[in-house]
């Protein structure tokens, strides 16, 4: 047994969430596993559609109804499982255990309430506090987030700020309650270079005053590396690599990784052509039997097309570390996962 | 939203002082009013005379501004079919049961569209939805007279529990309201729910829900307060109208409204009560609007601080 301190922040077990869709029930998140420690940041990558925000809303239960629904798996907050909890624990739970900023800030904030209305809301969601105490740490946590002069910018609404400046208001909202676990949806996608950059580093200054865990959603492989302690790779709707940040970008294992690690562009390199992986991503309603990859693949072999692969642990850093889901891998160095 | 208001306000009197140049005008479009009023052996001094006496041989704008002075006192003179009353106070004798009623079908449809609208976009798809739908459709396709027509004829001819027409006490207004406000309720609720099921797909809402938000909050402050803006433009549009009420609906029920004084004037060519209708009209018009632009800046800031 783990002590509470060793155990995860959150952890997700073999988490499967599907959507009836017109054309067919899919599974969105097929059998997902991962985990994030107290202070740490989680990064999940992958294209659009390979479920990593569907995998973010299940964590929270907030999959779109009625077409989506979490199948089976278990949530963990602090060994509490959050998928045997009522709808009305399960909002005890949103925005003051488990926050999420979403993606485009010009979208996120409602725009016919004041700011200061909107994280007000949310903390006094979660605290039983006077009018004046909620407004001051609202304030407070506007300030927190480098928002200039607060005390004003309560009164203002989202049409009258910045993109960078509504992400941060929507970063107040998310961390107004003290969140133990943060989803960052793709956070920056919408913002532009230098605002990403310092969006990233508040990010980073308040995970190290608060020991705040960061599930880090995002398909730009820069952003991983200066963000995240660990990878989880998705792709139609499974994680297929999985492992810590070094390693990943050190020594891929998965094919699928590999392509999108070569399909960064480096600056130094004057290139052509720019790489990108050939064909596409297949569609939910018509999987592959085998490996999800395997029509993609350089090195798929005939067992790739009938049989999805085991999962393999890289034997150095032992099970847990960091694992794909490969037959290629079958070779002295990878051994089968236990997890 | 001070700054809004007073623009808004100021922008209504101008609209307004337009519409007194096109009543003024009205009464010489159809030639010179003395042609009108003198019996048709009437000589050409008995003309001159008249012609004199009402001032009609000064200068238009002269003329118009004795009309806008007198009006602006509530003075449009004297009818010429209602003898022996003066045009403006036959136009405010019938505008309190034009406005009742009228207030009375706006707040019930309302009443009944706002949640129904709504509810119909969060139970997408539902029976209810299905039931909405099929009173909206009824609501729209029916015509108002035939409406008006066949509910005295079931609620009142067969089953006595209401009065056929007239005005009278609260259950007069109940008939007419129906069949002036199904249609409104029609188009409300479509408007809000297509307005609902919009903004409940936004972002906002959905982090709303990720603050931890309850669902009915959500709902009930979170979108609709958004999506009221879309029923409240259509309401911008009507309010005027529903406020000065139907010639169809006061003369299917008989009720003593402006509408059917107006049409009474314009039948007998009594220009000082048709323009005091005109002008009494545009004023009820304008003051909705603004009541409705006021209630538009409620609703949406980014309006507010334009």
């Amino acid at each position: 047994m783990r002590s509470p301190s060793e155990r995860p922040a959150l952890e997700v077990r073999d988490l499967e969430t599907r959507i009836d869709t017109k054309l067919g029930l899919i599974k969105a998140v097929d059998g997902v596993s991962f985990s994030v420690d107290h202070g740490e940041t989680l990064g999940i990558v992958g294209e659009s559609g390979s479920g990593k925000s569907i995998a973010a809303l299940s964590i929270l239960r907030l999959v779109p109804k009625p077409a989506a629904y979490i199948a089976r798996g278990q949530v963990l907050l602090d060994g509490e499982d959050l998928l045997e909890k009522s709808e009305n624990e399960m909002r005890k739970v949103r925005g003051k255990r488990i926050s999420m900023i979403l993606q485009d800030p010009q979208t996120s904030l409602n725009p016919v309430f004041s700011i200061g209305f909107q994280v007000v809301e949310a903390i006094g969601m979660h605290a039983d506090a006077p009018r004046k105490t909620l407004v001051r740490r609202a304030v407070e946590a506007l300030r927190r987030v480098r928002v200039a002069d607060p005390e004003r910018r309560v009164d203002d609404f989202p049409h009258q700020m910045s993109g960078g400046m509504k992400q941060r208001v929507v970063g107040a909202i998310a961390l107004g309650s003290f969140p133990s676990v943060l989803i960052a949806d793709e956070p920056t996608t919408a913002l532009d270079v230098t605002i990403q950059a310092q969006y990233l580093r508040l990010l980073k200054d308040i995970q190290q005053e608060t020991g705040l865990s960061i599930i880090f959603i995002t398909h730009d492989f820069g952003v991983v590396a200066r963000m995240c302690d660990k990878v989880a790779v998705m792709y139609a709707g499974r994680v297929v690599e999985y492992g810590p940040v070094r390693e990943i970008f050190n020594s891929p294992a998965h094919p699928y990784t590999k392509a999108l690690l070569n399909s960064v562009p480096a600056v130094e390199e004057d290139v052509d052509r720019l790489y990108s992986i050939k064909g596409q991503p297949p569609a939910f309603w018509d999987m592959p039997k085998g490996c999800r990859f395997e029509p993609r693949c350089d090195v798929a072999m005939e067992r790739c097309k009938t049989e999805y692969p085991a999962r393999l642990a890289k034997a150095a850093t032992g099970s847990g570390g960091h694992y794909a889901d490969c037959w290629a891998l079958e070779e002295p160095e990878w051994i089968p996962s236990r997890s | 939203m001070k700054r809004y208001l007073v623009i808004r306000s100021l922008q209504s009197l101008l609209a307004l002082l337009a519409i007194s140049v096109i009543a003024f005008a009205m009464s010489h479009l159809t030639g010179s009013p003395v042609d009108a009023m003198l019996p048709d052996d009437a000589g050409p001094e008995e003309a001159a005379r008249l012609t004199r006496l009402w001032g009609l041989d000064r200068p238009l704008y002269e003329q118009y501004f004795v009309f806008l002075g007198n009006a602006l006192q509530g003075n449009f003179g004297d009818s010429i079919k209602w003898q022996g009353q003066t045009a403006f106070g036959l136009v405010l004798e019938r505008l309190p049961a034009t406005i009742q009623l009228g207030g009375f079908a706006i707040i019930v449809s309302t009443i009944i569209a706002l949640p129904v609208g709504v509810l119909a976009a969060v139970y997408k798809d539902t029976p209810f939805d299905s039931a909405g739908k099929l009173v909206a459709l009824l609501g729209q396709a029916m015509p108002n007279f035939w409406l008006g027509i066949v509910l005295i004829w079931i609620f009142a001819v067969h089953l006595h529990w209401l009065p056929t027409s007239g005005r009278g006490g609260f259950s007069h207004m109940i008939l007419p309201a129906i069949a002036m406000g199904w249609f409104q309720v029609a188009a409300f609720m479509r408007l809000t729910r297509s307005a609902m099921l919009e903004v409940l797909d936004s972002e906002y809402i959905k982090l709303a829900r990720i603050k931890g938000v309850p669902e009915r909050r959500v709902i009930w402050v979170h979108a609709l307060k958004n999506a009221a803006i879309a029923p409240l433009t259509y309401f911008g549009v009507i309010a005027g109208s529903i406020f000065t009420g139907s010639v169809v609906i006061e003369t299917v029920f008989a009720w003593p409204g402006t509408r059917l004084l107006a049409i009474d004037a314009i039948r007998g060519r009594d220009f000082p009560v048709i323009q005091a209708v005109v002008v009494t009209f545009a004023g009820v018009f304008i003051v909705a609007n603004l009541i409705v632009d006021t209630l538009y800046a409620y609703l949406d800031p980014r309006i507010r601080y334009q």
